[in-house]
């Protein structure tokens, strides 16, 4: 379902960017870059409700239809506070215990390209797959030896993408 | 409603249910105009079935007259023109009247209703004053109504209403009105719950039957559009809403169906190809012309979507939510396009973009009516999707029609434009004077090159107004580079390239064109096409200036030697890895890397001066010479975003004052400053430099220093080229990198971190230096000479020249040879060393050695001990204990005597000696001491090895130096050789036997060999060791007198005084000495005490002598003494002090205590004088006992000195005299005591 899966730092630099056919990278990359400015826009709009409802999913940000080479995508993004902390497990616990706490709003951007050819595709399993894309960067925050900031390079992070990559097709 | 009304184009006033109206016509006509002012005057509550929540509704009614063709027929399920309530108005008061005519008609009336199944009705009577005066008979006003009432509302005696003079001003009429109203309301609503409910019921119906074969949806569209009509007919707009989307919802249900495979019958009416693509069509509340295609099942996809979202469009309008229509336009058209190509509906090519593109500018129009300008621009957000889809499809059909190319469309580009415009078919009547819409400017924009360039501002660029691109594509690749995205950075690029190119931007096109070379995302094609025309351009005159990013990193660099510090004249090598990124080998004329040059080192610092420097450096500091340049700097390539700024390098700085090292600041300083601190958008000219700077930068660094490299051939990847580097004494610092390529020169203009190397200049240096830790004196002793030559070649034939002294002969080896080190460390050589000695200098001719290396060879010297203990430092006196002084030179822990030993060296280089001081360490230490056992003396000599090394000590000899024939030394050692550890005694003993007398004084030599242990031939090794001493003698003549004596009988007791030495002269000063007769004296008290109360001085016990100052000159005192007891006593004790008078200036300063001692003697002396011839026996006590009280204390007082110790040698101590008792009375007096 996903054709291309973006993780955007704060200052709006690819932390980690991947999209199935490989031969049109570009035009993957440039709709990721051209949904951030839709992103921010959604979020300034949105503001401080946004924050104080902690929703995480901007829902469809904006479809396009292109009838050249692939017929259309769905471009879909979260918008996630995550924390950064860099050290040690019993930190994760605090984590899901204490979320309110330890949260640092890090504006890291997490943007889905969906083949909206693919109709079956529904609100909520786009939720989940921003879920387990959102638990598996945590995961590589977590990672004393991950430098934020850094691209990711995670072997762990990748197959879960390639997971859902292939599940998509 | 209000603001509904004002629209221009408000449809929903037509339709209002309908209510029709019975009777008496000219008497509704009077009412209507009050009634339907005053009906949606309240609202009512609307309570609905299937649990929707109650709305409260405002109710308005079409009154028209009753036909009988109105009441619906069975199975037409029109609701529009569904009469909801029917009303019978009649004013007869009359009964007669109502008996003849009235009863019938509402009898009829009744009847047909019934006969329809309409139960909806209402029979209003009308009464009025009027009437009642014309008629005097008339019954009493409620028995028509009871009348009607009776006939017809059996069970429902509220079907029938009566209003009262209507048309009057008073209360009684306003209060008929009102609850006429109410009632009016209330069954409209019934009916419209009853009928709506009853007609929902069979949509719901025919929509279950949906999987029958027969189904159309067209057919199920009507019904449940007229459901939404008649919403829409009571203002409920949502609900209305509502029913279309339903409906939509249920169509796109059925085209994913399609899709999944299941399709339905119906559905291929929507399959046929699409003829028309003339837009949405908004203007109009309902278009009728596309709905009677729905009713026929003759439209198309696009038809019936045009018409749904016309409906929902308006509908939405109404609801004052224009913003969603914007969205769901745009949903739709993706939709649309997504289903046709579901449905594989065939499409003329561009017939899609013609309709979305009239579409999207439709929907704009609409929303533009309905909106005034703040408010649009307020909400652009919504609306740009639109305008950009609009414009995305304008050019596309540019390019389909042949409008975009630079050349003129083709008659097939013609062709199809042709077909395009015939598929839009006419423009619409609602447009055709407006000189704005959709129709007009697509049809304009596909008519001629000119018309569409103006409709689409093409990209600038490919219409040739590349500057202004070239800005924009700046700006995208600035925001790129910044974020990082390296894809976009190298598309933009190229573009940019195109534009540079076509604006001949030479230098802008060559940097550009370097980056690109350089890309590892073009493919190597496209990368070696680039890198072809910097080639082009290289070869052509004007002289460009790049930046060395795109053409090469550089990744380290590597000194050798490793410490980068040489000295003048050295080699000096600097190796330089470089990352060359173009995808073919490079042929570069030259690289240059300038060099900033300060002769602030110079040869005075020397070179741990500068290594220590070095280690300051931090990344330079690497101890294998090595200089890594980081890699991810924000131009290695895109992808490094802007957060990759480098890291702050803070350092902490002290500053120490020079006097007393003691701080006065200290701070933290940036070492990457320039990289941190430059302006950001400086940042850019990385990728594009400025025409300005780099050229100039190049100038000025011509004539500086440069290391070069010639014709290098870089090939893509890493390459290493090696600089040698000049020798001048100074520091120099890497500053830029300049590589030519023909005429195109890439230049680094810092080199990050600081590459820095050092050539220095050295005065030749020569030191000497123990090879332990210590010398010893003694025995040969190892010295190493190192010789840093420095800038001073070492010339066959040169050869220092030591001045020997006897007290450090140097030693001759045989095999001498020197060792040659460059200053790197890296060679050995030995070189063979020839030592010529004379008498007066030891001459060594050095082998021949270039500058800057080492000379180093080994020399082994003797120094003599001297022979005798060094007087000045020991005293010793004849007690045989050691006096030390305080020394300079002994060595602090150890107690080991050093001698300084200095040699004075020529050296060739040099007009001047040099003097090098050699400190050695005397290994032992002797003591001697003399020993008594009863008459027999001894002397033993105790040696005592200080140093750390353990010895063989052999043949000790004790000798006299004046060998007398009475003297004997009789040595008691076993031994001849044994062993001396570190810090161990060995004690040698002699015994002395001798014929009386015995001499005055006795100079004794020691003497041993010794040889450390570790020497192999122990015999040749043996050095000797001489001790000499002497040994002085005091005497007290023994007491004359009887052999025997006897208690109680006065004896004779003779001191004799003796002195032994002459005094020192630190002692003459002490002393008081005074001349009498051209004899020197000094002044003596003696005073003799017996404290043990054996014997009783008698007469004077003590007395001041004067002593010639020359030795063994001896004074003899008479005294008499009494012993006391019987048996063998001891002598009594003699005291012997120095006798100050009382002019003579104390050289100690006296304290209290001294003071009293003084005046106690001075006070003895005073009574012995009184009582000299008394003679009387007294005890020591008594004389203290005897003070007198009239001593005048005013006057300045003798002092006495007590000798220190050691210096008064008692002859007579330890003897003893046997003292025989007397008589028994002795033993009597024992008892009474």
């Amino acid at each position: 379902m996903a054709v291309c899966i973006a993780v955007i730092a704060k200052e709006n630099y690819p932390l980690y960017i991947r999209s199935v056919p490989v031969q049109n990278e570009l035009k993957f990359h440039y709709t990721v870059h051209t949904s951030l400015d839709v992103v921010e826009e959604k979020i300034s709009a949105v503001g401080k409700a946004m924050a104080d409802q902690r929703e995480l999913y901007l829902g469809l940000l904006y479809p396009t239809e292109d009838y050249k080479v692939y017929p259309s995508h769905m471009i879909i993004v979260y918008y996630t506070p995550v924390c950064m902390f860099f050290i040690l497990i019993e930190n994760i616990l605090l984590y899901r215990h204490t979320r309110y706490g330890y949260v640092t709003n890090s504006k890291v951007k997490f943007v889905i390209v969906a083949d909206s050819s693919n109709t079956s595709l529904r609100d909520n399993e786009i939720r989940s797959m921003f879920r387990k894309l959102h638990n598996s960067f945590t995961d590589v925050m977590c990672n004393p030896f991950y430098n934020p900031g850094d691209t990711i390079q995670s072997k762990a992070f990748d197959s879960m993408v390639s997971a859902m990559m292939v599940q998509a097709s | 409603m209000e603001a509904h009304e004002e629209k221009p184009i408000i449809y929903t006033m037509e339709n209002k249910p309908i209510v029709t109206c019975a009777g008496d016509q000219s008497l509704f006509t009077s009412l209507y105009t009050s009634l339907a002012q005053q009906l949606p005057r309240e609202s009512m509550e609307w309570r609905r079935s299937y649990g929707r929540a109650p709305k409260m509704i405002h109710l308005e009614a079409n009154f028209v007259q009753f036909k009988e063709e109105l009441l619906p027929k069975d199975g037409n399920r029109a609701l529009l023109t569904f009469p909801f309530l029917h009303i019978y108005w009649t004013d007869c008061c009359d009964t007669e009247m109502y008996k003849a005519s009235v009863k019938d008609d509402m009898l009829r009336w009744q009847s047909t209703l019934r006969l329809h199944g309409s139960v909806d009705w209402l029979i209003v009577v009308v009464e009025s004053e009027a009437k009642k005066k014309n008629k005097t008979n008339i019954l009493p006003r409620t028995s028509i109504v009871d009348k009607i009432r009776n006939d017809f509302c059996n069970k429902q005696s509220d079907r029938c209403v009566v209003l009262s003079d209507p048309l009057k001003e008073s209360s009684r009429s306003q209060d008929s009105w009102s609850a006429f109203l109410t009632k009016l309301r209330t069954l409209l609503l019934m009916s419209f719950t009853k009928n709506l409910g009853r007609f929902e019921d069979d949509m719901r119906t025919l929509r279950e039957k949906r999987t029958e074969p027969g189904w159309s949806f067209c057919d199920y569209f009507m019904v449940q559009e007229e459901l939404a009509f008649v919403f829409e007919m009571l203002q409920q707009f949502e609900d209305a809403l509502v029913q279309y989307d339903e409906l939509d919802a249920l169509f796109t249900q059925y085209v994913l169906n399609f899709g999944a495979g299941d399709g339905a019958n119906w559905l291929g009416s929507f399959c046929t190809p699409v003829k028309r693509w003339s837009g949405l069509l908004l203007r109009r509340p309902i278009d009728m012309e596309k709905r009677e295609l729905i009713q026929r099942g003759e439209a198309s996809l696009l038809d019936l979507r045009s018409y749904l979202f016309s409906r929902q469009c308006t509908l939405l309008i109404f609801l004052q939510r224009p913003w969603e229509v914007t969205q769901r336009a745009l949903e739709l058209l993706h939709n649309c396009v997504q289903e046709l190509r579901l449905l594989e509906v065939y499409v003329v090519q561009g017939a899609l973009d013609c309709w979305v593109f009239l579409s999207c500018l439709e929907v704009l129009h609409r929303i533009e009516g309905c909106c005034d300008r703040a408010q649009l621009e307020a909400n652009c957000s919504h609306t740009v999707g639109l305008w950009t889809y609009a414009t995305e499809k304008l050019k596309s059909l540019g390019y389909l029609c042949g409008l975009v190319a630079e050349k003129v469309p083709t008659s097939e580009d013609l062709n199809r434009t042709v077909d395009l415009l015939a598929g839009l078919g006419e423009e619409r009547p609602e447009t055709v004077n407006s000189l704005q819409s959709p129709y007009k400017k697509l049809n304009e924009a596909l008519s001629s090159v000119e018309a569409f360039e103006k409709h689409y501002l093409v990209s600038a660029m490919k219409k040739g107004d590349p500057e202004r691109a070239e800005g924009f594509l700046d700006d995208s690749l600035r925001s790129y580079v910044a974020e990082g995205w390296s894809l976009q950075v190298t598309h933009t690029r190229k573009q940019m390239a195109e534009c540079q190119k076509l604006l001949q931007q030479t230098e802008d096109y060559l940097q550009t064109s370097a980056l690109l070379a350089g890309d590892a995302n073009l493919t190597v094609e496209e990368r070696k096409h680039f890198c072809q025309e910097i080639l082009t351009f290289a070869s052509q005159p004007p002289t460009v200036a790049l930046s060395m990013a795109a053409f090469a990193q550089l990744r380290q660099m590597q000194f050798s030697p490793p410490g980068a510090v040489v000295h003048v004249g050295a080699a000096l090598q600097l190796e330089l890895r470089v990352r060359c990124l173009m995808p073919v080998a490079m042929q570069v004329e030259q690289l240059a890397a300038t060099l900033h040059f300060s002769l602030e080192q110079g040869g005075a610092r020397g070179r741990a001066g500068s290594a220590q420097r070095r280690a300051g450096h931090g990344p330079q500091g690497q101890g294998d010479g090595v200089v890594l340049f980081p890699q991810g700097s924000p131009l290695a390539g895109a992808g490094m975003g802007a957060s990759l700024l480098p890291a702050l390098e803070l350092y902490e700085m002290q500053d120490r004052s020079p006097s007393d090292s003691s701080l006065t600041s200290t701070g933290v300083v940036c070492k990457n400053m320039h990289l941190l601190l430059r302006r950001h958008d400086s940042s850019a000219s990385l990728d594009t430099p400025t025409a300005g700077a780099l050229p100039a930068a190049v100038a000025v660094d011509d004539g500086a220093q440069m290391l070069r490299a010639r014709d290098i051939t870089l090939q893509p990847g890493d390459n290493s080229i090696l600089f040698t580097a000049p020798v001048q004494p100074g520091s120099y610092t890497l500053r830029q990198l300049c590589g030519s390529v023909g005429r195109v020169q890439f230049v680094q203009s810092h080199i990050y971190p600081v590459v820095q190397y050092e050539v220095y200049s050295q005065e030749p240096q020569l030191t000497i230096e123990p090879l332990s830790d210590n010398l010893l004196a003694g025995i040969p002793q190892k010295v190493t000479f190192t010789i840093a030559t420095g800038h001073y070649s070492v010339k066959k034939g040169d050869a220092l020249q030591l001045s020997n002294t006897d007290s450090m002969p140097i030693l001759h080896s045989s095999c001498c040879s020197a060792t040659v080190l460059s200053s790197t460390g890296g060679q050995h050589l030995w070189r063979a060393l020839s030592i010529q000695s004379s008498e007066k200098v030891t001459s060594i001719s050095l082998p021949p050695t270039p500058p800057y290396h080492t000379l180093e060879f080994q020399l082994e010297v003797l120094c003599h001990i001297p022979p005798t203990p060094f007087k000045p430092d020991i005293e010793r006196l004849t007690n045989g204990e050691v006096r030390h002084r305080p020394k300079n030179h002994s060595h602090a822990d150890s107690g080991m005597i050093n001698i300084d030993q200095k040699v004075s060296i020529d050296c060739p280089w040099s007009i001047y000696s040099t003097l090098i001081a050699l400190t050695f360490y005397v290994p032992f230490k002797a003591r001697h001491s003399i020993l008594s056992a009863g008459k027999r003396k001894y002397i033993q000599v105790c040696l005592q090895n200080v140093s750390d090394t353990n010895f063989h000590l052999a043949d000790p000899v004790l000798t006299e130096r004046q060998p007398t024939v009475s003297m004997e030394l009789l040595s008691l050692n076993v031994k001849t050789q044994q062993p001396v550890c570190s810090q161990q005694s060995v004690f040698c003993l002699w015994e002395m036997r001798w014929a009386k007398p015995l001499p005055l004084c006795l100079h004794c030599a020691f003497s041993a060999s010794f040889a450390p242990v570790s020497a192999s031939d122990t015999h040749t090794a043996f050095k000797p060791y001489r001790y000499e001493f002497q040994l002085d003698r005091a005497e007290i003549s023994p007491p004359s007198g009887d052999q025997h004596c006897r208690t109680g009988a006065l004896c004779g007791l003779e001191v004799s005084i003796t002195r032994q030495a002459e005094p020192s002269e630190t002692e003459g000063e002490e002393e008081e000495s005074t001349e009498i007769e051209g004899l020197r004296t000094t002044k003596l008290m003696y005073e003799v005490v017996d404290n043990s109360s054996n014997w009783a001085v008698c007469g004077k016990s003590s007395g001041v002598v004067s002593m010639p100052v020359a030795a063994s000159a001896t004074h003899r005192v008479q005294m008499e003494v009494m012993p006391l007891f019987a048996g063998h006593l001891p002598f009594p004790n003699i005291k012997v002090f120095k006798y100050l008078p009382h002019n003579a200036v104390p050289a100690i300063q006296p304290d209290t205590d001294s003071c009293l001692e003084n005046d106690t003697i001075s006070l003895l002396d005073k009574g012995l004088d009184d009582q000299g011839d008394t003679a009387s026996i007294r005890s020591r006590g008594s004389v203290h006992s005897v003070g007198s009280g009239e001593q005048q204390r005013g006057l300045p007082m003798p002092r006495l000195e007590p000798f220190s110790p050691g210096q008064v040698f008692y002859w007579s101590q330890g003897r003893q005299v046997l003292v025989l008792p007397v008589t028994d009375d002795h033993v009597m007096e024992v008892n009474v005591t």
